[in-house]
């Protein structure tokens, strides 16, 4: 049994919204819902299967079932973090390809910026059931220094820099500048980057992702389905999950559950890291992209740093153009999960409907990374790639 | 002035464990059938899935694994994933030293920090 071919992205949107003091978490649901039904070509009551995570109002789908008054006869509400909907496209091709719909609804939106979070530098509340709760807050580990722990060691075992972490950055800021909708559109140099203000060492602040309001959707169809519409068509071809976690208290934080989750959607797609041309790759921080291009074989192990530098990942001037609507470093990084608009840029590429500026040529292949929770603890990571036919 | 820590959620997993630290003792799991210590500390073995799990007193000693200090706080601290003498590797705090002479690989030694109404944890701080 496979997903390869048995689904397709019919329909994609990104709220344009990065800040929206006057809508409901609910509501940016039902908008980028819509948004994404009218981008297919298709109605709400053509959806029968409906995909969400920790971010949709109330516990597991049932809420925004309601609200959207969805009739549904497939649900799925995992949560992975940010790596949420990546895995959720791929579930949902799973659940058309068993049959079991044939119009999947993923939708993603939240508003921490109009709620004032401190998403990356305080603690997130947690339930006290969690087995790991006692150990870990008192510690007051948060989303940056986390992340910066990861990058700390990657730097001692890889010779990693400051200035290799600022290139990716610098290339996620060239392609925000075509992004009317980007937060922060400026385009900036690596020093601008290693001289921001330090967050957490060796994080600088330019080496974090923005903090945003909105959100996305998207829709899933089954093959037949998808031929009779009229966007591009957008072939769900492979794809792979993996939680990793701190195994006992034995364990390499240079590693991300992308190497577990990287080699399954390889091997269901038939493809391997040379024939993707375009990556869109969930970029919290700087040092989350390097991880994962590594282990999902864009270089080798410990190579990231050199492989992003000198605008390797720059659309038109590099060997791997990467997220180029600008990403969660420049563009948009709603409810603070970055999947979702990692899988909308990549169709946008696929479709040809990227920004000509950063459009790749003759894109007919690309994948989707994301990775959720904290890489420093346990992470969820999922796998997405994706074929124009 | 350290900063105030939040007290740890004590279980009926985990209330030998802070007891102990409460009389100044490290004690890590160790389970009987596969000889390993894990942390964080669990009545399961998640290595081998056993239940013969014993409290051991540690030697304290560790070196850190990696570690950040956090600067966009009003008091500075330094998180670290510090490997202990007995095999796991434990997140944690170091604590009572200059921060910004900390690096990977530096000898630690544990020094129980005072919580918020709850009991002592265990932080490291270079030997």
């Amino acid at each position: 049994m496979t997903i390869k071919g048995k689904a397709y992205i019919a329909g994609v949107f990104e709220h344009p919204t990065r800040l929206a003091p006057d809508k409901s978490v609910a509501q940016l649901h039902a908008e980028v819902a819509l948004g994404a039904l009218a981008d297919a070509g298709l109605t709400r009551d053509d959806v029968d299967g409906y995909f969400c995570s920790g971010d949709a109002p109330g516990p597991g789908p049932a809420s925004m079932a309601e609200y959207m008054n969805l009739k549904l006869r497939n649900v799925d509400s995992t949560e992975i973090g940010g790596a949420s909907y990546t895995l959720l496209a791929a579930h949902a091709a799973e659940a058309i390809a068993l049959g079991k719909c044939d119009v999947a609804l993923v939708t993603l939106a939240g508003r921490p910026r109009s709620e004032g979070m401190a998403t990356g530098t305080a603690p997130r509340p947690r339930d006290p059931n969690q087995p790991e709760a006692g150990w870990e807050a008192p510690y007051a580990i948060t989303t940056a220094n986390g992340y910066a722990m990861c990058a700390m060691r990657h730097m001692y075992e890889y010779g990693t820099t400051s200035a290799q972490l600022a290139w990716v950055k610098v290339a996620a800021s060239h392609h925000a500048q075509h992004n009317p909708h980007a937060m922060l559109p400026e385009v900036v140099t690596v020093e601008d980057v290693v001289n921001s203000p330090l967050i957490a060492d060796p994080l600088h602040r330019l080496d974090c992702c923005v903090i945003s309001d909105g959100g996305g959707a998207l829709v899933i169809v089954r093959p037949e389905i998808a031929k009779k519409l009229k966007r591009p068509l957008v072939k769900i071809i492979g794809a792979g999950e993996a939680v990793k976690h701190l195994t006992g208290g034995t364990f390499d934080l240079t590693v991300s559950g992308a190497a577990r989750a990287g080699p399954m959607a390889f091997a269901e797609a038939g493809v391997s890291p040379a024939d993707i041309k375009y990556a869109s790759i969930y970029d919290s921080f700087t040092i989350t992209v390097i991880i994962q291009l590594e282990d999902l074989g864009f270089c080798a192990k410990g190579a990231g740093g050199k492989f992003v530098a000198d605008g390797n990942l720059i659309s038109g001037v590099g060997k791997l153009p990467f997220n180029t609507d600008g990403g969660g470093l420049c563009n948009n990084h709603p409810a603070n999960r970055g999947s979702m608009t990692k899988v909308i840029e990549a169709v946008r590429q696929l479709r040809g409907e990227a920004h000509p500026v950063v459009q790749v040529k003759n894109c007919d292949l690309a994948l989707a990374q994301g990775t959720g929770f904290q890489l420093a603890t346990r992470h969820g990571s999922a796998t997405l790639i994706m074929e124009r036919e | 002035m350290p900063r105030k820590l939040t007290p740890p959620v004590v279980t009926a997993e985990s209330k030998a464990f802070f007891d102990a630290a409460r009389a100044g003792k490290f004690m890590v799991p160790v389970c009987t059938a596969c000889g390993k210590t894990h942390w964080y500390p669990r009545a399961i073995c998640p290595f081998c899935t056993s239940d013969k799990v014993e409290w051991h007193a540690a030697s304290g000693r560790g070196t850190i694994y990696t570690f950040s200090v956090m600067r966009r706080v009003k008091e500075p601290y330094a998180i670290a994933h510090v490997t202990l003498a007995e095999g796991p590797t434990m997140l944690t705090n170091i604590v009572d030293c200059d921060l910004d002479t900390l690096a990977i690989g530096q000898a630690v030694r544990i020094v129980f920090q005072e919580t918020e109404n709850g009991p002592p944890v265990p932080m490291f701080k270079p030997v």
